[in-house]
């Protein structure tokens, strides 16, 4: 499973890409893996506020619906629009063209992993 | 206990110290007193022959619409009822079995149910039906939901027109007040039609949809392309509620005009008039919002050989996968109503339904205009508005004493129109069908010249 270094982990298998005063939100490259083919992503509206651990959105696979979450709290600033016609981003290049929102904030605390937390973090769930 | 033998006083005893609770009375405290009965008036127990022809007997002073000339319409129709919907119905096949669990084994079933979805687009104007709801009234429910949450549940205001059936919206009061929605009322205007001036202002933009029916409670067709407008000024979603499902024999749906779901009631469809239903619910939207759609879809699609098959499709929005975040509570639907007006559909034919509603109007504008020239204190509310197989008719007195005495003559003439309330005038509501002979005509005119 690919964990790149220069990201930030959540362990609801979220990824965090610093971007100036906002961050970039997907998901895993193990998230995908469990999900199984997407097939459709809800995402927020733009300009929306959101709490941390608040759903910013579902992801729908053949047979399963799995929410994805703030990892702060901020405010939707941009969308993955391609994603309308091209859920299977999400599989094919989970953490390129396969990000979810932008949204306002900074990851910062006790509350991310970084990649070999991360790492070590699904070594233990999947003991 | 044993599963299939009533609760003894011992096992009400065990159930109540569970509880926590000493008695009966305490477990029901929440019913409120005013609906609660002391005692009934009964007679004395009796065997259960006697009981039998007591009921008999009493069954026989009803007067049934099988048997008299009958107008009776206000949401339930009796149409034509081929003896092949019931042949196919009673096939334990189809009659014994619930809900697809394990779909793909039941191909029979997912084909009718992928048939009557087929059935009810093309009905109805829009791309995507969903397998059925319980009635109506839950399908105008269903509607509203889904109309709350393609907003994304901001806008909690619905309008809805008071024409639309008065026992719908009763049940739709019973969701939307546990669901904080607020519903807003628009009378119809002396013609008995919808002014889009007042659904416009009633919507603002804050409503989420505007419901309307067509053909309405009167029996009046409204103007769908100026109300689908008037809905979308403001950004609601507009929704067409259908009672008298064979209008859309002859009546394009409200898709066509730009309304983005249709749901309604389809008993007329093969589903006989009965007391408290079975009835058949249903929904069809646009496919952009199918993913808020509530209810089982079918679909086709082909199996590992290349060969025709049935799926259920898009069954992430139901609550076996998405539990408390489904788009509703319906895991199953009303399959073997819904089997019914496919099979009743597919023997009347394209061409034959055609016909059947060209006759019910017919019918009901030969009535309509001979009871408007009788005169003698009886009026028809709307002469000049359109309808389809049903109008509103006031004469002498209160509709619900006028249909009384009319029954007393041997003739059931319709419905009291205000028999749930209303804002229109006291009368009758009288239909027609294509089952309404000559002489059913005749036998109202002369029974309502009579009371004059």
């Amino acid at each position: 499973m690919s964990v790149p270094n220069d990201l930030l982990y959540c362990r609801s298998h979220e990824w965090i890409r610093s971007d100036g005063d906002a961050i970039v939100v997907g998901i895993t490259h193990y998230a995908q893996d469990q999900l199984g083919e997407v097939v459709f992503v809800e995402l927020p509206e733009v300009g929306a506020g959101v709490d941390a651990d608040e759903e910013l959105g579902t992801l729908e696979s053949v047979k399963a619906v799995s929410e994805f979450l703030a990892p702060v709290a901020g405010e939707v600033l941009e969308v993955n629009e391609r994603l309308e016609d091209e859920p299977n981003l999400v599989n094919d290049d989970p953490y390129g063209s396969g990000w979810l929102v932008k949204m306002s904030g900074a990851a910062e605390g006790d509350d991310f992993l970084d990649a070999e937390g991360y790492q070590a973090f699904l070594e233990q769930e999947n003991g | 206990m044993h599963p299939w033998v009533g609760a003894g006083p011992d096992d009400r005893r065990h159930i109540l110290s569970e509880l926590g609770l000493q008695s009966i009375d305490e477990l029901f405290a929440t019913i409120p007193a005013e609906v609660c009965v002391d005692r009934l008036d009964l007679p004395d127990a009796r065997d259960e022959e006697s009981v039998r022809r007591t009921m008999a007997q009493m069954a026989i002073s009803n007067l049934s619409m099988d048997c008299a000339p009958s107008f009776l319409g206000a949401g339930v129709y009796r149409h034509v009822q081929p003896a092949v919907v019931d042949a196919v119905l009673s096939r334990a096949e189809f009659f014994t079995s619930y809900t697809p669990y394990q779909p793909e084994i039941s191909q029979g079933t997912l084909q009718v149910i992928f048939e009557f979805q087929t059935l009810i687009s093309h009905l109805t104007g829009l791309p995507v039906a969903n397998a059925s709801l319980y009635d109506g009234a839950t399908a105008l429910v269903e509607a509203v939901l889904f109309a709350h949450r393609v907003l994304r549940g901001k806008r909690d205001l619905v309008v809805v027109a008071e024409t639309v059936h008065p026992m719908y919206r009763r049940v739709l009061d019973t969701y939307t007040e546990a669901a904080g929605i607020e519903v807003v009322l628009v009378p119809p205007g002396n013609d008995g039609r919808l002014d889009p001036d007042r659904v416009r202002k009633a919507a603002g933009d804050t409503a989420c949809c505007v419901a309307i029916q067509s053909p309405n409670f009167l029996g009046i067709v409204e103007d769908l392309p100026v109300l689908a407008e008037a809905a979308h000024e403001g950004a609601a979603l507009a929704v067409q509620v259908v009672t008298e499902a064979v209008s859309l024999g002859l009546l394009a749906g409200g898709g066509a005009f730009g309304f983005d779901a249709v749901c309604g009631e389809a008993q007329s469809f093969g589903v006989a008039p009965g007391f408290g239903g079975p009835h058949l619910g249903i929904f069809a939207c646009t496919e952009k919002h199918i993913r808020q759609m509530p209810g089982r879809l079918a679909g086709e699609t082909v199996d590992e050989d290349g060969n025709r098959a049935f799926c259920l499709t898009l069954s992430t929005r139901e609550q076996h996968i998405r539990r408390a975040k489904a788009t509703s509570n319906i895991c199953t639907n009303q399959g073997l109503m819904a089997l019914a007006a496919t099979v009743w559909l597919e023997s009347v034919g394209g061409n034959g339904l055609r016909e059947l509603a060209t006759s019910c109007l017919a019918r009901a504008q030969e009535l309509k205009k001979r009871v408007g020239a009788i005169g003698g204190g009886w009026r028809l509310a709307y002469p000049e508005s359109p309808i389809f197989n049903e109008f509103l008719l006031t004469g002498p007195g209160a509709g619900v004493e006028l249909v009384e005495r009319l029954a007393a003559k041997g003739v059931l003439a319709g419905v009291p129109s205000n028999r749930w309330g209303g804002s229109w005038p006291d009368g009758i509501l009288v239909a027609a069908t294509e089952r309404n002979s000559a002489e059913d005509i005749d036998a109202l005119v002369t029974a309502i010249k009579d009371l004059s």
